[in-house]
């Protein structure tokens, strides 16, 4: 467990992304019209496209790349498209942001 | 089961019955406690690949649509191989024959219907078959083997695809029929005689013009007699004269009955408890036999089901292909042409290829096309639309010549390409892909196809090929788009009903509009939000707040995502003239920010390429200070004025065409419009700045303007449309602003110019560009009222630091805080 504070829940648009930067790569923070928030890598498993600048939908994102449509509580590609853009574990506390980061993403089922 | 559901008794099995079942579950899935009975004892399978699996094209297991887990998934009673002998309307359920009564709250009647039966002698014999269900293609199966002798009564689609089957399984087959030509309801004396030469070349036989008087034998089938008198042999009888709606148990129960089942708009009987949908239902005096109509009249009824209440069926206009493998048929609409119908024909009888198009006040109203139907969805499509042709008629015969290209430009029959054949070459689908794709994930719609194989869903040049290749597959019965296609999945509202929906609830921002709409998520998805963004944006300028959430990546942003995730930035050059010092500024800007690529591009700009995201408000804050605005390369909206010299230095230009086309620039720049827009000056005929390829054209000639619209480079060419000739200056701007308002409101969201002007008709522009000087004026103030509160330089406001949270990363997460 190493939860990191990475913002405010206000920093992040809704229906809205912000990246942050981690030594592994950039990690996707998103926050669904509900203000749900969810983390991804942002890769999508298309192409590798930045999912954080996609247009966020219900608990899903569109990639702008290839339009792939990737469902933000799982990680994975909507059907018929296959694929996984790894999930993190975020929290909102007090309006304030934490992810979990572990080396090794959350596998994909 | 929780008894608090409402209780849906559904009779019927079939296609229809299961379509709205289907379509229920999905808008509302937890509503009621479904009980399904059908007289087959089989789960609903697709009705209309019997005719392959007659021919021993396809297995039977292939055809099933639901399979029995769907029915335990869904939680659905199946009652197969039984069936309703009575409905109770007073006690409210309905009674089989053996005696399971089941109670309803909503009926839903799709019994279908019955192959008609000649009244004739020897009809009960065993060998005489109707061709309606898997049980009479199995019986038939029982009965076929080389040699042996069927006749087929009835040439229309059913009795040849029948024929067809049964003489691929070796028998000897003979169609007799009523009319001079076979499917007459479909073709008319010239296709149908093309038809028919083509099967008796095959062995098929014919006895046209014969009425059957009885059939022959006395334990088992042996032959037919006319009544004429002559006799032909036969093992085996089929009955293919015509189906009629299967209404008997909804007369017996008092229910309103003409030929069919009397229909609303909204799917119901007389008996308002009681909805009805298929082959068995008279809508508007219509019964309907194919597939594409039952499923959008399933979509309606479990519209109403789901207590949404808000669609009406309005009729149905079918198309209808031939599933006879090799053969290409194809027909629509009213193909028999009344006292003021016009006809325009093609026959080449060496390419066995024959068109009909009859037209009447200048649109479309049927199409019969043999040998070559490649075009029939466009056709199809422009009857529905019912877009003016007069401007197309001298080219319509010869079809959507740029339907296609990844080396297709020739291919006109889909029917004899190769399974390896490139359909779509964006995304490398071959043709045999997306056959074995709607073959075996069972898809009925483009829509599902795209989502299969990819074919067409990405620049869609390829989607007319595509809907070809589905309706040869599925024959006739594919559910062609109807002319009102829904926005996307989050609605049934369409892109045409948006302006006027938009105006008349007065809504002004994203979420009210779908609320007063009813969409069916909570908001959206990006197909929707960017299109009702734009709806409303147009609807209301200066008054709407521009939803960034909605936008393309590309638009929030304002420059052009890269497939490595950095972005291309490409300032305005008025016109496409520059200077040194501009030059300068661009080069040293280039450097500082260390920009890895720099190009001309198509349209006179200069392209930055590979600039990262954080750099994007600086470099833009630089560029805004060496004069510069930004120039939406980016979006769908004024992209470029392209031009060449003009008089000033060409010893050609009869007029000033750059000067002009930086004026028309300074009016456009910074509009948004359902797709990117591009135009061009040229100085003279010889078009160097090729404007007729573009949105909107200028060719200067000595005396004047010519202005020309529609045209396009990329996916499909096509050249302008010549609009009209103006004389001055003044009146290239007015008619240049009036038309792309006219664009801006009444085109969908990412149609061209090209594909709206195709629906509606050149004429159709003409009327108010041209004809209506009042009408020009007031599109024209409305274009400039517009621009009013488009020309804030996006760059300008970014570099100052609006939306700064887009362009740099919420945090920082160092190795070190790794544990």
């Amino acid at each position: 467990m190493n939860w990191i504070q990475v913002g405010m829940l206000s920093d992040i648009p809704r229906q809205g992304s912000r990246v942050i930067n981690t030594a592994t790569g950039e990690i996707a923070l998103f926050r669904s019209v509900d203000d749900r928030v969810f983390a991804l890598n942002n890769r999508c498993p298309h192409k590798g496209g930045p999912l954080s600048q996609g247009i966020v939908h219900g608990t899903r994102v569109t990639c702008p790349l290839h339009s792939w449509v990737i469902d933000l509580e799982s990680g994975e590609a909507v059907a018929p498209d296959k694929g996984c853009a790894h999930r993190h574990e975020v929290r909102v506390a007090h309006g304030v942001l934490f992810l979990e980061v572990s080396n090794e993403a959350t596998k994909c089922t | 089961m929780n008894a608090k559901k409402t209780k849906l008794v559904v009779i019927g099995n079939g296609m229809a019955g299961i379509r709205t079942l289907e379509e229920l579950l999905k808008m509302s899935p937890d509503e009621y406690e479904i009980t399904v009975f059908g007289t087959e004892p089989q789960p609903n399978y697709n009705r209309i690949l019997l005719s392959p699996v007659l021919s021993g094209e396809m297995q039977f297991q292939d055809t099933v649509l639901n399979d029995w887990s769907w029915y335990q998934e869904n939680h659905i009673t199946l009652h197969a191989g039984k069936t309703v002998s009575k409905i109770d309307r007073h006690r409210c359920q309905v009674e089989t024959e053996d005696g399971i009564v089941a109670p309803y709250d909503r009926l839903l009647i799709a019994t279908g219907s019955n192959p008609i039966m000649l009244p004739v002698p020897g009809i009960n014999l065993p060998g005489v078959l109707g061709y309606r269900s898997i049980d009479d293609v199995e019986k038939m199966l029982g009965m076929a083997g080389p040699g042996s002798r069927a006749v087929v009564i009835g040439g229309g689609l059913l009795g040849l695809e029948a024929a067809n089957g049964l003489m691929m399984r070796g028998m000897d087959v003979s169609v007799v029929h009523l009319c001079d030509w076979p499917m007459e309801r479909q073709l008319d004396k010239v296709g149908g005689g093309l038809l028919k030469e083509a099967l008796q070349k095959r062995g098929m036989k014919f006895y046209l013009s014969r009425q059957t008087e009885a059939i022959l034998g006395e334990t088992a089938v042996t032959g037919l007699r006319f009544k004429d008198g002559e006799e032909i042999p036969a093992d085996l009888v089929v009955m293919s004269a015509g189906i009629r709606p299967n209404i008997a148990l909804a007369k017996s129960a008092g229910i309103h009955c003409e030929r069919g089942i009397v229909v609303s708009d909204t799917m119901q009987t007389y008996d308002p408890k009681i909805y009805s949908v298929g082959e068995c239902v008279q809508h508007r005096g219509q019964t309907y036999g194919l597939v594409a109509p039952l499923f959008e009249q399933a979509k309606v009824a479990a519209n109403h089901l789901a207590r949404y209440g808000r669609m009406r069926y309005e009729g149905s206009s079918v198309s209808t292909k031939l599933k006879v493998t090799g053969i290409d048929l194809f027909s629509a609409g009213d193909f028999n042409p009344v006292e003021g119908d016009e006809e325009l024909l093609l026959q080449d009888s060496a390419r066995g290829v024959y068109k009909k198009l009859v037209l009447r006040d200048n649109k479309l109203r049927g199409a019969v096309m043999y040998g070559e139907t490649v075009d029939g969805p466009w056709y199809f499509q422009m009857m529905r639309d019912g877009t003016d042709v007069s401007e197309l008629r001298e080219h319509l015969l010869f079809g959507q010549m740029h339907l296609g290209d990844s080396g297709l430009g020739g291919a006109s029959s889909v029917a004899n390409m190769p399974d390896s054949t490139e359909i779509c070459g964006c995304n490398g689908v071959c043709k045999g892909a997306i056959v074995n794709a709607i073959v075996d994930k069972k898809l009925f719609t483009l829509e599902e196809v795209r989502a299969h194989t990819k074919a067409s869903a990405s620049c869609g040049s390829c989607t007319g090929l595509v809907e070809a290749i589905l309706a040869n597959t599925l024959g006739g019965d594919y559910s062609a788009k109807s002319s009102k296609k829904a926005i996307c999945a989050c609605t049934e509202s369409a892109h045409q009903d948006m302006p006027k929906a938009i105006r008349e609830l007065g809504v002004k921002t994203i979420p009210d509009l779908m609320r007063a709409l009813n969409w069916k998520t909570a908001d959206g998805c990006h197909v929707c939000r960017p299109a009702l963004n734009y709806y409303l944006l147009t609807a209301w300028p200066g008054e709407y707040q521009d939803d960034s959430r909605s936008r393309f990546i590309n638009e929030r942003v304002h420059a052009n995502i890269q497939k490595d995730g950095t972005y291309s930035v490409v300032p305005r050059i008025w016109g496409g003239v520059t200077s040194p010092a501009e030059l300068r500024s661009i080069a040293e800007i280039a450097e500082k920010y260390q920009v890895p690529s720099v190009k001309i591009t198509g349209g006179q700009r200069i392209d930055l390429l590979g600039v990262t995201k954080e750099n994007l408000p600086k470099m833009w804050g630089d560029l805004v200070a060496a004069g510069f605005v930004s120039g939406h390369a980016y979006g769908k909206s004024l992209r470029t004025v392209k031009t060449c010299v003009g008089s000033e230095w060409c010893r050609f230009g009869t007029q000033d065409s750059t000067g002009l086309g930086i004026k028309v620039e300074k009016i456009t720049w910074g509009s948004w419009t359902p797709h990117k827009f591009k135009i061009a000056v040229s100085g003279c005929p010889r078009n160097c700045a090729e404007a007729t390829i573009k949105d909107f054209g200028i060719v200067c000639v000595d005396s004047g303007y010519e202005l020309h619209v529609g045209g396009n480079g990329g996916i499909k060419v096509r050249v302008t449309d010549f609009l009209c000739k103006v004389g001055s200056e003044a009146e290239v701007l007015e008619y240049c602003g009036a038309f792309m308002q006219l664009y801006r409101e009444q085109a969908h969201y990412m149609d061209r110019t090209a594909p709206w002007i195709e629906r509606v008709g050149l004429a159709y522009v003409k009327q108010h560009i041209v004809d209506d000087a009042s009408g020009r004026a007031e599109l024209y103030a409305r274009f400039l009222e517009s621009q009013r509160y488009s020309q804030d330089d996006p760059w300008k406001e970014r570099a100052e630091g609006k939306d700064a949270h887009e362009y740099v990363a919420l945090a920082t997460i160092e190795q070190g805080e790794l544990q």
